[in-house]
């Protein structure tokens, strides 16, 4: 239990160092860019002088490198990101106000990808025919096509042709089914295909010979005792997975015209408004550093030996 | 491991299937596109002719035209030169970044080892796209921006591969003769463990030029990638969806032409990945 408790700290300090890491990183580079931050904040006009200084002081920007660093590292503390400069809000307020529809997109594209790809590799899984041909053909062509085309060929059929779904946003559900089907496609993919692999590890297991002498039904011993066993490599990937769905939301909450954290970080960099894209990356950090303590904590519950491996 | 030693052991060379027969053809007239489009597209992809915006396909416009009445067809064929650009080059600047950490990692003692190894994990647990994104955010706009950004963000997993290889390598039987016959430092490394970490290396390479592809006309998608006029599958089908109620043509077709470009890729990669595969052991396997 004790070294259970120092993993913990220790990791949880390392998590603190990278989110200080990426933050400093964000910092330098913002301090690299070049042009003037001043007339990126007020925009395409010429201020006056006097302006332009009373805008440089509130941003702090007549102070030293050094000065302004520990400024940033202080309001980081307080979870202050600062503003944004073509919103003009607190950029902590943006996020969190944009990190909900992002969340129920990425959670509905998880769902509509774990169950059609469990579909597939429990239906595929260690028979030659040609259905799983077809299968193996589709996700090779899921996993090779951009994102952002399948979006648009489910705009222009559903919306366009067949007037099912809304063309653009919405808060409502039919607004969501098309943003999370192009965005479970990306996925559908790889989880098929490593759900497949760890079926049929599975199926070779001594504990499945078990099951099927007591007389259980093939259906039955795939879904009840091999398909758990195909779970644990998901686990692996979920830093992939949270990547991929963040990643893809950039694209998809464009394309969709959706709100949410994907479209205001391509607007921000689109804009160069840095402080909002450096708050982006503070809290992908975060969710990141949290996230593989959470996963190699989840290891050690599945299987205690990996206490060994997972340092 | 069990799965490598089978595949090699039991089926030792094998034929070339129609399948990637195909995908190499493919890829072959890509290149041939990116190199000498004139070949391929007689139009000039910049031609604007207004009077016939947004037509449909045709016998004179094979894939349509669009809303400046510019051939798609040949935007199409012109514009493989970008993404193959950005794939390719990114991958270069990947593949360049990660040998040097890789090796660095490998040969330069546990201290720097393991520093270099956690900023690789902390980039790698970091989606590529996003990391892309930041790093087009910073240096702003281009396709040659794009390009670094892509390859800097997949850099972490080409480093993670040679490290891997290297020490695996390093252990082998033939370093050790180099060594005991008096080899220095640098001759191992230079024409021992390079050259046997390659095989794999440029396996990976030719898989991630596919994900390059993707990630270079998804920025590009965005409006991060080259400027206007340049004829680029991305950008070209950002412009396509605006006009989706009066012509589809605009959007489909670039779209195919990444997706059947990064298909044809993946195809050829996987099989070269398959005959490589158990000759010495993967990294990441």
């Amino acid at each position: 239990m004790r070294s259970t408790t120092w993993w913990l700290a220790r990791r949880l300090a390392l998590a603190v160092l990278v989110v200080v890491g990426a933050a400093t990183v964000a910092f330098g580079a913002l301090q690299l860019v070049p042009g003037d931050p001043v007339h990126v904040m007020m925009g395409g006009a010429a201020p006056s002088e006097e302006v332009y200084e009373r805008t440089r002081h509130e941003l702090g920007y007549d102070q030293p490198l050094p000065v302004r660093y520990g400024e940033f590292l202080g309001q980081l503390l307080r979870g202050d990101l600062g503003q944004s400069y073509q919103l003009h809000q607190p950029v902590a307020d943006v996020i969190g106000s944009q990190l909900w529809p992002t969340v129920q997109l990425a959670l509905a594209a998880f769902g509509l990808a774990f169950v059609v790809a469990a579909a597939l590799a429990v239906t595929t899984a260690g028979r030659r025919s040609g259905w799983r041909r077809v299968a193996s053909a589709a996700e090779l062509l899921m996993i090779s096509t951009p994102g952002f085309w399948v979006g648009v060929l489910l705009l222009t059929f559903f919306s366009f042709r067949l007037h099912l779904f809304p063309v653009a946003g919405g808060d409502s559900l039919a607004g969501l089914v098309l943003p999370a089907a192009t965005l479970a496609i990306g996925l559908i993919g790889v989880f098929a295909q490593v759900m497949r692999e760890g079926l049929e590890r599975a199926l070779e297991q001594p504990f499945v010979l078990s099951a099927r002498a007591r007389g259980t039904g093939e259906t039955a011993v795939r879904l009840r005792h091999a398909l758990r066993h195909a779970l644990i490599p998901m686990v692996t990937l979920s830093g992939w997975i949270v990547g991929s769905l963040l990643g893809g939301a950039v694209l998809i909450e464009t394309i969709f015209s959706r709100e949410g954290l994907g479209r205001i970080t391509a607007t921000a960099i689109a804009g160069r408004d840095l402080p909002l894209v450096t708050g982006v990356a503070v809290v992908a950090a975060t969710i990141f550093a949290l996230l593989n303590i959470a996963v190699d904590l989840l290891y050690r519950v599945i299987d205690p030996r990996m206490k060994e491996v997972v340092r | 491991m069990a799965g490598v030693a089978r595949r090699s052991a039991g089926r030792g060379r094998r034929r070339i299937g129609p399948g990637v027969a195909v995908s190499a053809l493919l890829v072959a007239l890509i290149a041939l596109a990116a190199l000498w489009p004139g070949l391929l597209a007689r139009a000039d992809p910049n031609a604007a002719e207004p009077v016939d915006a947004l037509l449909g396909p045709s016998g004179a416009h094979w894939f349509g035209t669009d809303q400046l009445g510019r051939d798609v067809y040949s935007r199409v064929v012109h514009g493989a030169r970008v993404s193959l650009f950005i794939g390719v080059g990114a991958t270069g600047i990947a593949l360049l970044l990660g040998c040097l950490i890789g090796m660095l990692a490998a040969t330069c003692g546990r201290l720097v080892d393991e520093i270099l190894m956690r900023i690789t994990d902390v980039l790698l647990s970091f989606p590529g796209l996003l990391l892309a994104l930041l790093v087009v955010a910073m240096l702003g706009p281009s396709s040659t921006n794009a390009t670094i950004a892509i390859g800097l963000s997949s850099a972490p997993g080409f480093a993670r591969l040679v490290r891997g290889e290297a020490l695996a390598i390093r252990e082998a039987g033939y370093v050790r003769t180099a060594v005991t016959f008096g080899a220095g430092r640098a001759r191992v490394y230079l024409r021992h463990l390079l050259p046997n970490a390659l095989t794999p290396l440029l396996v990976l390479a030719l898989l991630s030029v596919g994900a390059a592809i993707i990630a270079g006309s998804s920025l590009s998608y965005l409006g991060l990638g080259p400027r206007v006029p340049t004829a680029e599958w991305g950008s070209m089908l950002a412009q396509g969806k605006d006009f989706l109620t009066i012509s589809w043509a605009m959007a489909v077709f670039p779209g195919l032409a990444i997706t059947v470009t990064v298909i044809a890729i993946n195809i050829v990669g996987r099989d070269l990945q398959r005959r490589f595969e158990g000759r010495h052991p993967v990294g990441r396997f």
